[in-house]
């Protein structure tokens, strides 16, 4: 199983049945390959739909249906249609449930950054601003570290994307819950320790007795 | 009752230095044949108010292509390398605005509100040298509307009153930008007679709307 793979899975184990759920571009977007069956939820795509549906075949796309990364897609039966102002109104109004978020940094107040890179990359927020300050559910799905270097941290040197602190961090090496009193670890990846963690961690980690690995 | 423009004309109703707010997220639900004819006929110095650039050659992306814009406030510009090439050469400003809070400015500037309070930005970049507003002991940013004085809209239908439907994600911004220009040109895939639209479907009243553009060829 590779990283991706790893997160998406355990990222899939937090969807609640009967929410609605909005997965961020990329990485994100491979939870909805791991949702078991009978979980029913409706997948939200900003730029308009409730019940977001698989790829189309090959030839049977509608140019006035894709996610919002722009790729075809198709509609869930019961799907719904909405506007911009629908849309954003959901997400920040309390009526999202959840959303999964990729990160460039996470830091030990919870904060995320995943936006921006000063004088490299300065693509726009887009969506992720009202995600993060308005779903009632934060997860950031993430590899642990970018080149060897830590992702997560004492403190975001990126500019932040909310002033919020996020429910969940999941990476291939483990879970994290930011909390009030800091970022507890609840669980190890496949194969990895809780000193391997600790060392891949800039931040200061709470572990509580022996932490349990993810069951994927 | 309203007759349907040819494009071109259409075109030469908008003046170089205008402000427009363009529907359509990634090229989905742009007025297509209305970009092109603003391309053709040389536009310059354009504010362009849109949820993103689209791509080069596609959309929004071509007006930037051809040199017709000076200014953009959308709120990605990450798929358009050339607007962002021209965003640090200084060709063009760019305004970069949470997509929730770009299309509430909209909004408020066409429901005739003084601005919207939002928590979104907050901590953030996006709240430098704006005003913060407590209610209840939550903190808001005081954002602003952006009126335009062009709405170039694509819809999936229109009858000869103006009346609007949309079709799946190509709504996104095109039914809150239709109150918000001084100016709406509605550019629809088809245009049927009056009363075919049954009254709930209408998503934008044609009272909003000045000028249709004659269906696609």
């Amino acid at each position: 199983m590779d990283d991706k793979e790893i997160i998406a899975r355990r990222v899939a184990q937090e969807i609640r049945p009967d929410t609605l759920v909005n997965l961020g571009i990329g990485l994100p977007s491979l939870v909805a390959n791991h949702l078991p069956k009978e979980v029913h939820v409706f997948f939200q795509a900003e730029n308009g739909v409730i019940g977001l549906g698989a790829r189309p075949p090959e030839g049977m796309e509608d140019p006035d249906l894709t996610d919002a990364g722009g790729a075809f897609v198709t509609a869930v039966p019961g799907a719904a249609s909405i506007d911009s102002a629908m849309s954003f109104g959901l997400i920040r109004g309390g009526h999202l449930d959840m959303t999964v978020l990729g990160g460039l940094q996470v830091d030990e107040r919870g904060y995320l950054a995943n936006w921006m890179i000063p004088g490299k990359m300065v693509p726009g927020m887009g969506g992720a601003m009202d995600l993060v300050a308005g779903a009632k559910q934060v997860i950031v799905a993430m590899v642990h570290t970018a080149k060897g270097r830590p992702k997560i941290l004492k403190e975001c040197t990126l500019p932040l994307t909310a002033r919020r602190r996020v429910s969940l961090i999941v990476t291939e090496m483990a879970v994290i819950e930011p909390t009030e009193d800091g970022l507890v670890l609840r669980e190890t990846g496949p194969g990895v320790s809780v000193d391997d963690i600790l060392t891949a961690t800039e931040a200061s980690l709470i572990v509580h007795g022996d932490v349990p690995a993810m069951r994927l | 009752m309203k007759h349907a423009l040819k494009t071109q004309d259409a075109a030469d109703l908008i003046p170089d230095g205008a402000t427009l707010l363009v529907g359509g997220f990634m090229g989905v639900g742009s007025p297509h044949r209305l970009i092109d004819a603003i391309v053709a006929k040389g536009a310059r110095n354009l504010t362009i108010v849109a949820n993103d650039t689209a791509m080069p050659g596609r959309g929004i992306g071509k007006l930037v292509s051809a040199g017709c814009v000076s200014k953009i406030i959308a709120s990605h510009i990450g798929l358009n390398p050339e607007t962002q090439q021209k965003m640090i050469s200084g060709e063009i400003d760019v305004e970069l605005v949470p997509q929730g809070t770009l299309v509430e400015r909209i909004r408020a500037a066409g429901v005739g509100l003084g601005g919207i309070l939002t928590p979104t930005g907050i901590g953030t970049l996006v709240e430098d040298g704006k005003q913060k507003i407590t209610v209840d002991g939550k903190e808001y940013l005081l954002e602003t509307p952006i009126h335009g004085d062009f709405a170039l809209l694509a819809a999936y239908r229109a009858d000869y009153v103006g009346n609007l439907e949309y079709s799946l994600t190509a709504h996104n911004f095109n039914p809150i930008m239709a109150l918000a220009g001084k100016t709406v040109i509605a550019e629809p895939h088809s245009i049927v007679p009056v009363g075919m639209i049954s009254p709930d479907s209408v998503k934008t009243p044609g009272i909003l709307v000045d000028h249709l553009l004659e269906r696609a060829a």
